[in-house]
């Protein structure tokens, strides 16, 4: 199977601190991914590199099929090529309804003059029904995102994110502060996700990831440590001493 | 709950989806039905000439803050010189206006001599004439289109837009966004400023432009109708304008425009170009503030450079503060609100205050109650008068299902209980 992302000896550096150092990694096209490690391993600055918001400082980042360097270009000419990111901290528009968060996140031209002349065709509604419906969240489809609960604007982000209908999907931390019962469905939300499309999730948790039942990336101070499934990674020494020991 | 996702609120036209719209347009027809039934040139002549232009220049301002709301209000792009646009559309008209009167008069003068006059002639006749005042005879380049009006209107559009998408395109470029974008945009409006300023900057230095009151061969047909054409144009010009913003700001882009302001780096990661996006709103309402400028200057009869002083960009930022930001009538009540109460206050009427033995002149005091009041507003009402609608609608109240459990209308309800 050919990779959809390829980062190959990616190091970014801040102020002298090596925030990935020859960082290599590589997902296929449906494919779940989740990346474990402990506080600045680097997981976060590798969402960064890979969406565009960091420029590393050397290595290479292929994309698809012809593949194709993703490094210098923009934040948004990569979300475009299908990249999609969700953040650690729910990030949706409050003061808009939850149906203008799924409008604006589907997948339709996004310059200026386009989006100016967009109307919602009977299909885009569905979509959003549809949508809404995956993540629970059909009642509250004329609410404001502000007003949802915490595991709600969650729900969200994901469902603007599957939206976009991204091939690859960055999602930081989504379990973070959710209920068991809010954990179940977003196990559930994200391995049917990576059903057509590669999902990496970058989580803490070690149960969550023992849930999501996938290959399992370790990172650690910039590099990855161990790769291979979840019980591979945690009988491995090196993680236990860096990471599970403590 | 509604039937959001039917689609039944999109096939119906923009003015019936926007109630706000519909009784803004109907309010302004009022107002403008009113002002010319109690005008001195078509009606029963109760509001002075001076009145009406006074509330046609109001009209225009409420428009250039209407500009000012799209880039502020939806965008969060605090723009500090966009009477800078405004004014650029003010000098664009005055030029065709001075130079056409002027020229008709230089034609009929030179009638009553000998031999008819060559063109060099009556052109030197005009340049001395309007450039006397700055001891030059000649047309600087930039008054090449000076004598057609169609030209003339087309650069109303075309400098404020040209500068706006040559301004925005380097700042939003290199992601200078904030505190610092307004300083720059300050920097903009006072470099124009300090340049007009300047005698051989071709437009007349600080004498700026005057006389554009009247209109050229139509001398005869006296201020008090004039005024009321004017007044018309400014109405119907702020009436179209609403109904574009509303337009803009409804729907997708809308969407876009205020997610921007919310949270600009979501948006980017949305895959929306970002820059595109506001250098697009930016430069559309630098044309509507050019438009604005290019109405309301004619009505002031005078322009010049201390017009895009910083000071009146900052006073625009007020206006639509004080209104309501981030709603369109707020922009347009706050416009109208405060400048005519400046317009009281500045022009003596407003009687003085006693505090003990002190006596506060409002024409001195006048700007610092304006301080006072932004400050109060921005602390303790950032939904500005605007806001005070809400209060009437209720729009506040969330969309909540369910039964209240409580005795109070913002008691819980029982499905937020049940989490």
């Amino acid at each position: 199977m050919s990779a959809l992302l390829e980062v190959s000896g990616v190091s970014v550096s801040f102020d002298g601190f090596k925030a990935l150092n020859n960082l290599s990694f590589s997902i296929g096209k449906s494919e779940l991914r989740a990346v474990i490690g402990p506080n600045g391993a680097g997981k976060t600055t590798f969402m960064d590199v890979v969406t565009g918001k960091t420029r590393p400082d050397e290595g290479r980042i292929l994309w698809g099929e012809p593949p194709v360097s993703l490094l210098g270009k923009s934040e948004s000419a990569i979300a475009v090529a299908g990249v999609g990111r969700k953040f650690q901290r729910p990030t949706v528009f409050e003061d808009q309804s939850v149906q203008d968060n799924l409008m604006m996140a589907l997948s339709k031209p996004r310059t200026p003059f386009s989006v100016l002349t967009f109307k919602p065709a009977s299909v885009d509604y569905a979509r959003i029904k549809e949508l809404a419906e995956v993540i629970g969240l059909s009642a509250e489809l004329g609410r404001k995102s502000g007003e949802l609960s915490h595991g709600q604007k969650q729900w969200l982000e994901i469902g603007m994110l599957l939206a976009q209908e991204p091939k690859l999907l960055l999602v930081d931390e989504p379990a973070a502060g959710m209920t068991t019962a809010e954990r179940e469905k977003t196990t559930r939300i994200l391995r049917d996700a990576a059903r057509d499309r590669a999902v990496v999730v970058v989580e803490h948790d070690m149960d969550f990831v023992r849930k999501l039942d996938c290959k399992v990336t370790v990172l650690h101070e910039g590099s990855v440590l161990a790769e291979g499934s979840l019980d591979h990674v945690t009988g491995n020494k090196d993680v236990i001493e860096v990471y599970l020991g403590r | 709950m509604a039937d959001l996702t039917a689609g039944s609120l999109r096939s119906r036209p923009l003015v019936l989806r926007y109630p706000a719209t519909l009784v803004f347009l109907a309010c302004l027809a009022l107002f403008t039905l009113g002002v010319t039934i109690l005008s001195e040139g078509f009606g029963i002549g109760v509001i002075s000439t001076s009145f009406v232009k006074t509330l046609g220049k109001t009209l225009c301002l409420c428009l250039v803050a209407l500009a000012m709301d799209l880039v502020w209000g939806y965008c969060g792009i605090l723009s500090l010189g966009h009477m800078a646009f405004f004014g650029l559309g003010g000098y664009a008209i005055g030029m065709w206006l001075m130079y056409e009167r002027t020229r008709l008069i230089v034609v009929d003068s030179l009638a009553a001599a000998p031999l008819p006059p060559t063109p060099q002639e009556i052109s030197d006749g005009i340049a001395s004439q309007i450039f006397g005042v700055v001891g030059a005879s000649e047309f600087p380049p930039i008054w090449a289109f000076a004598h057609s009006l169609p030209l003339q209107l087309a650069a109303v559009v075309l400098a404020p837009g040209l500068l706006a998408l040559v301004f925005g395109w380097l700042a939003f470029r290199s992601r200078v966004t904030g505190v610092y974008l307004s300083i720059l945009t300050q920097a903009m409006t006072l470099a124009l400023a300090l340049y007009l300023f300047q005698n051989d900057s071709g437009l007349r230095g600080n004498n700026g432009l005057s006389g554009l009151q009247n209109l050229p061969g139509l001398e005869r047909v006296g201020q008090a109708t004039v005024s009321l054409w004017f007044f018309w144009g400014s109405a119907l010009a702020l009436g179209l304008g609403y109904v574009l913003a509303t337009w803009v700001v409804s729907g997708k882009f809308g969407s876009v425009l205020r997610g921007i302001r919310d949270d600009e780096a979501r948006v980017r990661f949305l895959g929306y170009p970002v820059e595109a996006f506001k250098l697009f709103i930016f430069t559309l309402s630098a044309v509507i503030a050019g438009i604005a400028g290019a109405l309301y200057y004619p009505q002031a009869g005078i322009i010049n450079p201390a017009e895009l002083a910083p000071i009146a960009s900052i006073y625009l930022a007020v206006w639509v503060a004080i209104g309501g930001r981030g709603r369109l009538y707020g922009a347009v009540i706050g416009a109208a609100f405060v400048s005519l109460l400046s317009t009281w206050f500045t022009g003596g009427q407003a009687p003085d205050l006693w505090i003990g033995s002190y006596r506060v002149q409002w024409v001195n005091w006048w700007t610092v109650l304006l301080g006072l009041s932004f400050v109060a507003v921005t602390l303790f009402a950032p939904k500005g008068i605007g806001g005070l609608i809400d209060l009437l609608a209720e729009r506040r109240r969330p969309d909540r299902h369910g039964k209240d459990l409580g005795p109070g209308e913002g008691a819980l309800r029982e499905e937020e209980a049940d989490r």
